[in-house]
């Protein structure tokens, strides 16, 4: 019964790891950059669920449209601030100015929102299921959670392989000098590509914030980390990989707290990458890609 | 891969950069030590002002802040009044803490007020002996601490927490079957487990959960109240930190789980975090020399001093162990008719051997505090529950 209920934390908690490494992976797959603010976005989007919430006293789904737009907004101001005049630039400086981001947006938020660590209202009222008289419970922020991913997951596939935008992101991660000359415009493309990975960022943070209900300027560093893993672990670049992923590290995380050691859980989540990628060094479902000279 | 060794270089690099800034730090300390103004003396104060435990540095330098005032209008002690100064070292265990200290010497300290956390105090302990700086530390409560005879503490020390928290869990039988809840990653946290631990043996009670987590996993302790929950557990302890506590409460509520809960000093504050429900913490037991609705004369004018200055907030415990440090040490200065103008090592000199030399003080935290040449206050712990979203006494 123990095994069960940990499986389930596992889950929940995976699942949220796998809409954080949509974003990830989707940026990665079609900009061809790690965008480590990602995980940053993830808290702007949980300070202002909060906001809205308790100091405006607005409605949690209006309070969760403001986040999606502001987190869209945020991630379309970033690219075109931080990463569109180094779009020539070597993949280090890029990965560099993401790193600069990420602490800029922390330290923002300590500016404004000060040191103090707030106590989020979760948002979710989905009612909690009870299983073999209370020993198995699944909240309401695990359906929610488990529920979002599938969402995304299937609408995401849909729209880059069936729509006309979705299709320009492809090509334009596959060869963006070549696109360009197809009448593509490969700014735009990557623009929305960060704000849909924005968007789902402020997604992310609702589900986080509401599972784990407390906010920081650094609510969203770890778990931005974990889901880089999991993006990778999956086969960064693929969409249902970063599924797959997400739920095996949360799975694999929550089963080695309970049953190896609280301290080395983290540990066997790394080693556990590290064996994925000596075997399998593309992940899970990641295609080989011969490198273009 | 070869992202990899670009990644790996540039933290190399990153690394130098930063021992090389912290050992400038280090060469260029300027020598405070030969004092300054003969009418002032500076205290030095060290405690996180911002990150996770910041409610205790701000508590801290907010009371002290409070103390100085107070002594100084009224004009001080011989003619000598303080200057306090304060620095952020974001409780960490390491060069924060030793980088917060360096600036407080560069700013003059001659006696030091900290730090507010048990990581960083270890962190600076070696420093304030080689350097020969009285310290006395508001809430750092591990017994490792004061190893060195020029510190002293103000709280009482972890053993002493944890066995008190045992002894009144079984003397009073609060609970049979108990599950522990611990951060192994914390020196504060671990130390109250081993001497809780230890204990509770003694004393009978079943531990039936032994869990921990770390500083890196603090969000998610659903492994651990789940193991606490199939083990039947009545009454998790906590010798933890407000902010993972209150994760804990709602995450206990939200699996179905309602068990007793006790804690220690660590947990004052839960209730003034801002937007948590206070029902969670209904019935929450812990051990704290202080509180803010006591009935005596001394805590009255004190939490309305306080609340009167900064926003109407109500004090907790460090707050009140940090206004309690300052007037321990103006009680020390008079004692020893100590001057501005001595050096930092010759006021230790001369408060070390005072406050062991039948030196007794009735603070906030506690009445005819004394303490031993090993640095260890001594007074003892009471208990509190929250009723109705206030602490209230539990007395034996």
């Amino acid at each position: 019964m123990a095994f069960l209920d940990n499986l389930i934390n596992g889950i929940s908690l995976g699942s949220i790891y796998a809409v954080i490494a949509l974003g990830y992976t989707l940026v990665y797959g079609i900009a061809k950059m790690l965008n480590f603010a990602h995980g940053d976005v993830i808290m702007v989007g949980g300070y202002v669920v909060f906001t809205a919430m308790i100091t405006w006293e607005l409605s949690p789904w209006i309070a969760v449209i403001m986040a999606i737009v502001a987190c869209t907004l945020l991630g379309i101001v970033i690219e075109k601030v931080a990463y569109k005049p180094l779009r020539k630039a070597s993949s280090l400086s890029v990965l560099i100015t993401a790193i600069g981001v990420s602490y800029f947006l922390q330290n923002m938020a300590l500016l404004i929102f000060k040191e103090k660590p707030k106590v989020f209202t979760s948002v979710i009222n989905i009612p909690k299921i009870s299983l073999f008289d209370g020993k198995v419970v699944i909240k309401g922020e695990t359906t929610a959670a488990i529920i979002a991913s599938i969402i995304i997951v299937v609408g995401l596939s849909l729209f880059v392989n069936h729509t006309q935008k979705g299709r320009a992101m492809l090509a334009v991660s596959e060869d963006k000098d070549a696109a360009q000359l197809m009448g593509i415009n490969v700014n735009s493309t990557i623009s929305l590509t960060f704000a849909i990975g924005s968007g789902l960022a402020a997604v992310a943070g609702v589900l986080l914030c509401s599972s784990y209900p407390t906010l920081s300027n650094t609510t969203g560093a770890m778990p931005g980390i974990k889901a880089f893993v999991a993006a990778v672990f999956g086969g960064i670049g693929s969409i249902p990989g970063a599924m797959i992923g997400g739920i095996l590290i949360g799975v694999i995380e929550i089963l080695g707290r309970a049953y190896i050691s609280p301290q080395l859980a983290d540990a066997i989540v790394f080693a556990v990458l590290i064996l994925v990628l000596i075997i399998k060094p593309t992940g899970i479902l990641g295609k080989k890609v011969n490198e273009k000279v | 891969m070869k992202f990899a060794k670009k990644f790996m270089a540039l933290s190399l690099a990153a690394v130098m950069a930063g021992s090389c800034l912290t050992a400038c730090g280090d060469s260029s300390k300027s020598d405070a030590k030969s004092g300054g103004d003969e009418n002032t003396i500076v205290i030095g104060g060290s405690g996180p002002l911002t990150g996770s435990a910041a409610q205790y540095g701000v508590a801290v330098k907010n009371a002290a802040q409070l103390a100085v005032d107070e002594i100084n209008e009224a004009g001080g002690v011989n003619g000598v009044k303080f200057k306090l100064v304060f620095e952020d070292d974001e409780a960490d265990g390491g060069d924060k803490a030793v980088n917060a200290y360096n600036s407080l010497r560069d700013k003059g300290m001659q006696v030091m007020l900290g730090t507010v956390t048990t990581g960083s105090c270890l962190a600076v302990i070696d420093k304030t002996k080689s350097d020969n700086i009285f310290q006395i530390t508001p809430s750092a409560s591990a017994q490792d601490v004061i190893k060195n005879d020029n510190t002293f503490q103000v709280c009482f020390t972890d053993p002493n927490q944890g066995k008190a928290s045992a002894d009144y869990i079984a003397d009073n039988g609060i609970a049979k079957k108990i599950a522990v809840i611990y951060d192994s990653s914390d020196a504060y946290s671990s130390g109250i487990y081993n001497t809780f631990k230890s204990e509770a043996s003694e004393k009978g009670l079943d531990i039936v959960a032994e869990q921990s987590f770390t500083k890196d996993s603090k969000t998610d302790f659903s492994a651990q109240i789940s193991a606490a929950k199939s083990a039947d557990a009545d009454l998790i302890f906590l010798p933890i930190y407000y902010q993972e506590a209150s994760l804990i409460l709602a995450q206990c509520k939200s699996a179905d789980y309602s068990p007793k809960f006790f804690g220690c000093d660590g947990l004052d504050g839960i209730l003034a975090v801002e937007n948590f429900d206070k029902s969670l913490a209904e019935g929450v037991m812990l051990l704290t020399p202080f509180a803010a609705d006591a009935e005596d004369e001394a805590t009255q004018k004190f939490v309305k001093a306080y609340k009167a200055k900064y926003n109407d907030e109500t004090p907790n415990q460090f707050a009140a162990d940090a206004y309690d440090g300052v007037k321990i040490i103006a009680k020390l200065v008079e004692k020893e008719s100590v001057k501005g103008d001595m050096s930092a090592s010759d006021i230790c000199d001369k408060l070390k051997k005072a406050i062991t030399d039948g030196f007794s003080y009735d603070g906030l935290t506690g009445k005819g505090m004394t303490w031993s040449t090993d640095g260890a206050v001594s007074k003892n712990p009471k208990a509190v529950v929250i009723k109705d979203g206030n602490y209230s006494a539990l007395d034996k």
